[in-house]
């Protein structure tokens, strides 16, 4: 693909541009927005709020977690700080960000009585499942409603009358705790994701996709792209270039060094342990992900980006560890504090959706396993650890998993009326591992 | 698995005998549970070839299909079984007790109690292992929309009378078995494995014979040893010594052994219907009956090793103590059979195939949140389980070495006393997280303040602490106290109401409307026998 035919900024504009148009103009009860990661969708909705609150209509917002509705409410106040916004919240201690308090406009409470009449109300969907109302708010926006399961948005959907879903349909999948499989192939399974319900009961509903990830760099869009989105491809927003990763400090010719410099270089790194199987948290892997982050941050990085022309720091708040599991991220969050390094964000693939870094370093899901359970073959586990980073990625792995990989086709029974998700976590695996291994590292601890 | 599993299923490897992982029996079981231990024919989905069924081990019910491709025997088999089945659901359906149920008021919308009828009690239904759930559901799936000769007098195969009402009794129970913690319906494997960990795997669990052999392994062998031969071991005739629980039976038993049989009771059958004088007939007649005692004696020596087995495995699970929150969770199996039993006196038409949008999320709500209290519940019960928590850093236990009053800020102060603990266990929470202890039955939340070191935390007692300045006595821990908190909640909330099935909003499709009577499915060759 030539640059020259498309104007990353052009494209998307023209895509916010035709959603707006049909969620504001349209004959439509509901409208559907694909959004690669860092495709602006948070920016998306904030407009899309604003237009509809402008246009006189009453709104509300369900996104999934609170963290996910005080980020809403703090964008919404910066674009407009005129607009009065409502925050309906739990009863819970704490149970909104107190930065909400110093926002004159915006009025918290937990219950919705009190907030009526304001143009915008925001929630999570576990608290609108609550609310009772006579009159139902005029249009509602659905964040992150590949998210959401389908039970949930039954509890909410009789709150409004229109509603914009905009989610990621690469990211984890919602999820049980108890067997579904009862329900598998009916059009409304209640565990499965609020969008292909949607969709199934209503299929002519338009669907919209941003083109363009101004999060990922150029090294990353195409491989996320390919891996984990073939039949809606994106692109990056910068080209080969525009950002760079720097070091003060040179290599010490060590693994993790050298695993840097090649990640600083091309935006990918692969650091790999000798072949083993081992616990979920394998000590060497995780001293190996401590050792990364620390050395990350002793070469005194600097990042170049289109944001701003001089080179920012690479600090703590800018570096992210992804794990699967939380037991892993746990024990790395042990050696980091062993290592001096208490600040940096330590979390696993669900609680990282969403969020944006510099540079990330992911303890690779399959690393150091016997088997390939569906868990954590699931594309969408890998996809959220890939593509969390502006800069580049640094993946932690065992020698081995492409053999394993081949050894456990997957064996999740066939349902019969489910949409096969396209790629499946196998091909998406072997997809990531093949382009990783260019840029090996290998490294014995 | 969790890693205490792995643990115990090593040890069991190591010491060639089945670990506890349970201290207690976290299931309910009833003085007189109903056995069933059903056969079915290969190549047939769902015909049943024979049965033992009771209450009594001694003297177990055999129910047998010498002709299991017959139609019309096999209702005699459904109609033997509504027999044995419905006459004990009677009996506890009839005896009821007075309780109270909160309600939704329909006119002010608000919560009230209600009198309402609980059963005292409600039969419990054993099968051998998982395969058996899934055959009560089938079994109850195909029974459930007959129609009686009664209902439907021009019903061209009328069932007989109760076979429907079996199917809907049956299809409850099938139900009521994927809720988390419910025993009414209880596959025998699956509750000895909660119990006991195996050198084995989960799905070799699943053989009745070779799970009992690791738990209770017979003199002198070990359990990987005795589990090998209850799974191969077979006699001279190359007939399986442990037959398979069922309901598929061994291959070699039905070539060998079954297929031969019922071949003669049908070449009896037809030369009874070939008789051309009363004389000849009783000949034949007699012929057919040993030919019907012959496949009777067959199926009687396939099941009853099972049926032994079963109660050996009921007579282990006796010797744990019942955990403290069985009783509970039994109560609302209760509640399920009093409200299915109401429904069925109520003339309400059998469950439908298949959910409607509302049941179907408001019964995945309802396991969601039956397993979570299963979970803690197990823990709370057991100090094993609650090991394993402690080991996967969901919970910690340790001493309180240190106890500082203090009070919330605000008009009237409320005492918060801050608590030392020291403990050896590593939970995985961060600064500011709650967690929870059992004070007197209650969950007691706390705040995790910080920590100090790498094994003492400061809490924050929050509540339970009575309404005065002082806190009641008893209700905050003392030096030297020992304690146990969780990170997980001990009680669960339950969730928001979900619309009306009639108001099922746009996004799911609408309201259901009116169930469309549903065509049978067209009769093909291989309907006609």
């Amino acid at each position: 693909m030539t640059t020259v035919d498309f104007e990353p900024g052009a494209a998307a504009d023209r895509a916010t541009d035709a959603i707006l148009h049909d969620t504001l103009h349209g004959s439509e009860r509901g409208v559907v927005v694909d959004s690669p990661p860092g495709a602006g969708k948070s920016t998306l909705v904030v407009r899309a709020a604003l237009e509809l609150a402008g246009a006189g209509r009453s709104l509300m917002v369900v996104a999934q977690t609170n963290a996910q509705v005080d980020d809403l409410v703090l964008r919404l106040a910066e674009k407009d700080p005129d607009l009065p916004v409502g925050r309906l919240h739990s009863s819970d201690t704490d149970p909104y960000d107190k930065a909400l308090d110093d926002l004159p406009q915006v009025r918290t409470s937990a219950k919705a009585a009190d907030l009526g009449g304001l143009p915008v109300v925001l929630s999570t969907a576990a608290k609108w499942a609550h609310v009772k109302v006579d009159e139902p708010w005029r249009h509602a926006i659905v964040d992150e409603a590949y998210q959401m399961r389908s039970d949930s948005l039954l509890a909410v959907a009789g709150l409004f009358e229109r509603a914009l879903f905009v989610g990621d349909p690469g990211q984890l999948d919602p999820f049980a705790i108890v067997g579904s499989e009862q329900w598998a192939g009916l059009s409304y399974d209640p565990s499965a994701s609020a969008v292909s319900t949607l969709l199934a009961h209503n299929p002519d509903l338009p669907q919209h996709r941003l083109p363009v990830s101004w999060r990922l760099p150029a090294s990353a869009a195409p491989l996320v792209s390919d891996a984990f989105y073939p039949y809606t491809p994106f692109r990056s927003g910068t080209d080969h270039g525009d950002r760079r990763l720097s070091f003060a400090v040179p290599s010490d010719g060590s693994g993790p060094d050298r695993v840097i410099d090649e990640a600083a270089d091309s935006g990918w790194g692969l650091l790999e342990l000798p072949a083993r199987h081992t616990p979920r948290t394998d000590p060497e892997a995780v001293r190996a992900v401590a050792t990364v982050v620390r050395r990350l941050l002793d070469r005194g990085g600097a990042a170049t980006s289109e944001r701003s022309p001089d080179p920012a720091p690479l600090t703590a708040d800018r570096i992210a560890v992804g794990t699967a599991h939380r037991d892993q991220a746990a024990a790395i969050r042990a050696a980091l504090t062993e290592l001096g390094v208490p600040d940096v964000t330590v979390d696993t693939a669900n609680r990282l959706q969403g969020r944006e870094y510099d540079v990330t370093v992911v303890l690779h899901p399959l690393s150091g396993r016997p088997d390939a359970t569906a868990f954590h073959l699931e594309t969408g586990r890998l996809c959220v650890l890939a593509s969390r980073h502006r800069h580049a990625c640094i993946v932690v792995c065992r020698a081995g998993v492409t053999g394993l990989l081949d050894d456990y086709p997957s064996t999740e029974p066939v349902q019969l009326g489910t949409l096969t998700k396209f790629p499946d976590g196998w091909e998406a695996n072997h997809a990531v591992l093949a382009h990783l291994t260019e840029h090996r590292v290998p490294f014995h601890p | 698995m969790s890693l205490i599993t792995t643990l115990a299923r090593l040890e069991a490897v190591g010491s060639g005998r089945a670990q506890p992982t349970a201290t207690v029996r976290h299931r309910h079981l009833s003085d007189r549970p109903l056995v069933f231990v059903p056969l079915v024919t290969a190549g047939e989905t769902g015909a049943p070839l024979g049965a033992l069924v009771g209450t009594d081990r001694d003297r177990p019910r055999l129910l047998v299909v010498p002709q299991p491709r017959d139609r019309d025997l096999r209702f005699t088999f459904l109609a033997d079984l509504a027999d044995v089945v419905l006459p004990c659901i009677d009996t506890h359906a009839g005896s009821v007790e007075a309780a109270e149920r909160t309600e939704t008021d329909p006119e002010t919308g608000k919560r009230v109690k209600v009198e309402a009828e609980l059963c005292a009690d409600a039969p419990q239904l054993i099968v051998p292992s998982r395969a058996g759930l899934d055959l009560v559901r089938l079994l109850g799936r195909s029974m459930r929309f007959r129609r009686t000769a009664e209902q439907d007098p021009d019903a061209p195969y009328p069932a007989p009378p109760r076979v429907p009402l079996l199917g809907r009794w049956l299809t409850h129970y099938g139900e009521r078995a994927r809720v988390p913690g419910s025993s009414l319906l209880l596959a025998l494997t699956d509750v000895l494995s909660r119990h006991w960990a195996t050198g084995q795997s989960g799905l070799e669990d699943q053989h009745l014979g070779a799970l009992l052999a690791w738990i209770d392994p017979p003199e002198g062998l070990t359990g990987a040893e005795a589990a090998r031969r209850a799974e191969l071991e077979r006699d001279a005739d190359g007939q399986l010594l442990c037959p398979p629980a069922g309901p598929a039976t061994d291959p070699a038993f039905d070539n060998k052994l079954l297929a031969p049989a019922i071949e003669r009771y049908d070449r009896a059958r037809t030369a009874l219907a070939a008789a051309e004088d009363p004389l000849e007939a009783d000949d034949r007649l007699a012929a057919l009956t040993r030919a019907e005692l012959a496949v009777r004696e067959l199926v009687e020596s396939r099941v009853r090793p099972t049926w032994d087995a079963v109660w050996r495995g009921l007579d282990l699970l006796r010797t744990l103590p019942e955990g403290a929150h069985v009783e509970e969770r039994w109560t609302r199996d209760r509640w399920s059979f009093t409200g299915h039993r109401d429904r069925v006196l109520a003339g309400e038409p059998p469950q439908p195939r298949r959910d409607d949008a509302v049941t179907a999320a408001n019964k995945l709500a309802t396991r969601e949140r039956e397993q979570a209290r299963l979970e803690a519940q197990e823990a709370l019960d057991d100090p094993l389980v609650m090991a394993g928590r402690r080991l996967a850093g969901e919970a910690f236990a340790g001493e309180v070495t240190d106890a500082v009053m203090a009070y919330s800020e605000g008009r009237r102060p409320s005492p918060r006393p801050l608590v030392t603990v020291r403990t050896d266990d590593r939970p995985q929470a961060a600064e500011r997280a709650r967690v929870y202890r059992s004070l007197g039955g209650r969950p007691q939340s706390a705040e995790i303040v910080g920590y100090e070191g790498d094994d003492v935390l400061v809490l924050r007692i929050l509540d339970k602490m009575g309404r005065g300045k002082e806190p009641e006595p008893g209700s905050v821990p003392e030096k030297g106290d020992r304690i146990c908190f969780t990170l997980f909640e001990h009680e669960q909330r339950g969730g928001a109401k979900l619309p009306d099935p009639e108001e099922t909003p746009w996004t799911h499709g609408g309201p259901p409307g009116e169930p469309a009577a549903e065509a049978p499915d067209t009769v093909t060759e291989e309907d006609v026998l």
